[in-house]
């Protein structure tokens, strides 16, 4: 769909998302690294696939010349600017808007671009701090969590990348470009969902509860969510109301059917069962029988009986179980691309489906030097 | 608004919940007009079913949950069973460019809003579908929160300690994952209709969007069958790592990625000595006696206030963060610089603070045009004004029940 849409990505970690959703859109994406750089990295790999590579120091000032006629011919670059860096300058939007006034330049930084915290330094755990998103994971009153594989420069890379599409549409009318300003503090903010809302309406700040849910009881009973399973665990939440009325029906109808023992659950009308009243004696004797029938269901059992059932519920996957699901298996998602020395890597194919077509990812990562990318334009 | 960006774009939402109405919400900060299409039969589910509520007592116009996702929106009621409604959805549709709908794979269809049905009379129409697993697939049906497809999709395996449970994310964290990829794709397929007149629809699986964010564990599965594990705070590349206990019951977040950092960190702790202990004089070494070293940085950190310590920090060039709680979100100074929250006069809570979108344009600012709207608020203005009804007409059309 971005067709013609010719875009320069001098990021690191915290931008390779943005130019690789806009290279799986359909923009033509030429990464910029300097010689040496380490593209074996699974996640540099992951992120960069679909994308042109130039090698081209940026930290070396008789290389600005040469990024300089780069810029000139993009018409987005996503660049993380690290204020002081040997690299900033090539980065300063005045400069580039002389060079090409229609260029949108997208400046990822931790914190934005001013402001009393433009300069600071952050990780991912950092960011993950600032936004509010680490208290609300881990048990609650012990350590506050990031989740252990990076989800920061996801979040931040994500929204550059609307950033720079919103500005794109502008210079289709305007034929200018403008600066986009992304903040990984703000994008992650985004993960918080509705949390914010409860400060400024209740006056309280919603807290982790780790591995449980609460809340949902006036007695404050905690509800179990994760079930530790044959080979795992399995994501089960006790829901009243509609939805959990079918999903805990059908559980006891999948325990009966098993011949398993039904305990507590055997004389409950779910269609009456209403959470917000129960106590933390009713919940445990609810959880007992369904911790026995689940410790011995197997993670893909459970999905696929949950969903012949209509039941609510995950199996909490790890990589190797994601490998295989056969949805993204019919739905095309992986795709086998050529790697560096000819190899087939598979990665994570585009995110959309389009027209019913999920565009091919472009064999990446092939190296190419300034002189000779110039050479093949 | 006739400066923003996205000001002649017309985005109608038969959406609810998060990952339908994020999308328009997001891209009417940047000046698009949004249509939030519900019915007063079946308002969107987050107006009654999550607190928080003003006051403590549900109401249809007093839900924060719905508040937070429908800033700078329209409102309008329509009933899609009532022919008359239907019809005027459809008159809905042919005014705007844009279709974002949420419902389960069919159902729009079933209630004869289908995207091939809706671009036989607006050819250029962009229809974005999100759904949990996508609109194919054996599952594709599979109904489900969320909070829940995060598990399906590894985040809550990889959070947590190793010895212990898999932890939870909050709310449907991979619903917004979805929606701010989605945003991307409805303006690149707006970039392609304005080259080619081309229409398009867009189908995007939340699953699918969710696994975007771990693509590089799931690629290293693929290349060498390595299984990415939770690790609780540790990082492979840095050490120290982690969040640590500060005074008042608070934390704070720091790394040091060189022992240049390392050392740094050691002086503004006063503990100079541990620099030179050779069993952290590398990475390797820090990371091997994790347990004597984050007890050190513990017993300093517990005398600091994390504000503090983290400013002081930061400039002897060590990466650090107080872990801000979600109250302090609204205090801190860098989100203020950015004006992130904006008060928008809302008739039920009095004020509703806005959260703006995480990226700042310098031609075209954006802006929060006003707070959610109530439960059918722009109904008469989006008929009357937009697409020019006349007052017989939305008089007769109101009495047929088109607006219940």
């Amino acid at each position: 769909m971005l067709s013609g849409c010719r875009i320069l990505d001098a990021t690191d970690r915290l931008g390779w998302l943005a130019g690789r959703v806009l290279a799986d859109l359909g923009a033509e994406v030429t990464k910029v690294e300097a010689p040496g750089t380490d593209t074996a990295h699974a996640e540099w790999r992951a992120l960069n696939v679909n994308k042109a590579l130039v090698e081209l120091d940026l930290e070396r000032a008789v290389n600005r010349e040469r990024f300089d006629a780069l810029a000139a011919k993009s018409d987005i670059l996503l660049a993380t600017p690290v204020a002081g860096s040997a690299a900033s300058p090539c980065f300063d939007y005045a400069r580039l808007a002389a060079i090409n006034p229609g260029l949108i330049v997208v400046a990822i930084t931790p914190f934005g671009l001013s402001g009393p915290k433009a300069h600071w330094l952050a990780s991912d755990i950092e960011i993950m701090a600032a936004s509010g998103a680490m208290s609300l994971a881990g048990e609650a009153n012990a350590t506050p969590l990031r989740v252990s594989a990076p989800q920061s420069y996801a979040w931040t890379g994500a929204q550059a990348a609307i950033g720079a599409l919103v500005a794109l549409h502008h210079r289709a009318a305007s034929g200018r470009g403008q600066l986009v300003d992304v903040s990984a503090q703000a994008a992650v903010i985004t993960a918080l969902s509705h949390a914010p809302a409860f400060v400024t309406i209740t006056g309280t700040a919603p807290t982790r509860a780790g591995a449980y849910v609460t809340g949902r009881s006036v007695t404050g009973a905690r509800f179990r969510v994760f079930w530790p399973c044959r080979d795992g665990y399995i994501n089960f939440i006790l829901y009243g109301g509609v939805a959990g009325r079918r999903t805990n029906e059908q559980l006891v109808a999948w325990m009966r059917a098993s011949g398993a023992e039904l305990g507590a659950l055997a004389g409950i009308d779910w269609g009456k069962w209403d959470p917000t009243g129960v106590t933390q004696e009713e919940v445990d004797a609810i959880e007992t029988p369904i911790a026995q029938f689940l410790s011995g269901v197997r993670k893909r059992q459970f999905l696929e009986e949950a969903h012949r059932r209509e039941m609510l519920g995950y199996p909490v996957a790890n990589v190797a179980d994601t490998a295989t699901d056969p949805q993204l298996a019919a739905r095309g998602f992986w795709q086998d691309v050529a790697g560096p020395e000819g190899r087939l890597e598979r990665h994570c194919g585009s995110f959309a489906i389009v027209d019913g077509v999920r565009a091919a990812l472009r064999p990446g990562g092939a190296t190419a030097t300034f002189e000779r990318r110039e050479k093949q334009a | 608004m006739s400066t923003q960006a996205l000001a002649d774009v017309k985005i109608v939402e038969f959406g609810s919940y998060a990952a339908g109405p994020h999308i328009g919400k997001v891209l009417a900060n940047f000046g698009a007009t949004v249509v939030h299409v519900e019915s007063k039969r079946r308002p969107d589910g987050f107006r009654l079913q999550y607190p928080p509520f003003q006051d403590g007592k549900p109401g249809i116009n007093a839900s924060g949950c719905f508040a937070h996702f429908n800033d700078s929106k329209l409102g309008v009621t329509v009933d899609l069973k009532n022919e008359h409604g239907l019809a005027l959805a459809r008159r809905l549709v042919d005014w705007g460019d844009v279709v974002i709908e949420n419902m389960r794979p069919g159902v729009m269809a079933r209630v004869g809003l289908g995207y091939e049905t809706l671009a036989r009379t607006n050819a250029g129409l962009v229809m974005l579908s999100t759904c949990n697993m996508g609109q194919t697939g054996p599952r594709a049906d599979t109904p489900g929160f969320g909070s829940q497809l995060t598990a399906l999709a590894g985040m809550c395996n990889l959070t947590g300690f190793p010895e212990g449970p898999p932890m939870l994310l909050y709310g449907p964290y991979i619903d917004f994952i979805a929606s701010t990829l989605g945003a991307s794709a409805v303006l690149a397929a707006l970039e392609r209709r304005r080259r080619t007149g081309q229409g398009a629809y867009i189908d995007v699986s939340q699953y699918e969007c969710g696994l975007m964010f771990l693509a590089g564990p799931l690629f290293e599965y693929q290349r060498s069958g390595k299984i990415a594990e939770r690790a609780g705070n540790t990082d492979p590349e840095a050490a120290p790592h982690g969040a640590y206990p500060t005074r008042n019951g608070g934390w704070m977040a720091l790394s040091c990625w060189s022992h240049a950092e390392f050392a740094s960190l050691c002086r503004v702790m006063g503990r100079a000595d541990l620099a030179d202990d050779s069993r952290y004089a590398t990475r390797a070494g820090r990371q091997a006696n994790a347990a004597p070293l984050d007890s050190a940085i513990a017993e300093w950190s517990e005398g600091q206030y994390a504000p503090a310590a983290a400013t002081r920090l930061q400039a002897a060039g060590v990466h650090a963060h107080q872990v801000s709680t979600v109250a302090d979100l609204f205090d801190d100074p860098q989100l203020a610089a950015r004006q992130l929250w904006r008060n928008r006069p809302h008739a039920v809570f009095g004020e509703q603070a806005c959260c703006f979108p995480a990226f700042e344009l310098s031609e075209t600012p954006g802006e929060i045009t006003g707070a959610a709207p109530l439960l059918g608020e722009h109904t008469e203005k989006v008929f009357r004004e937009l697409l020019g009804m006349s007052a017989d007409d939305y008089a007769a059309h109101e009495a047929a029940g088109a607006f219940e």
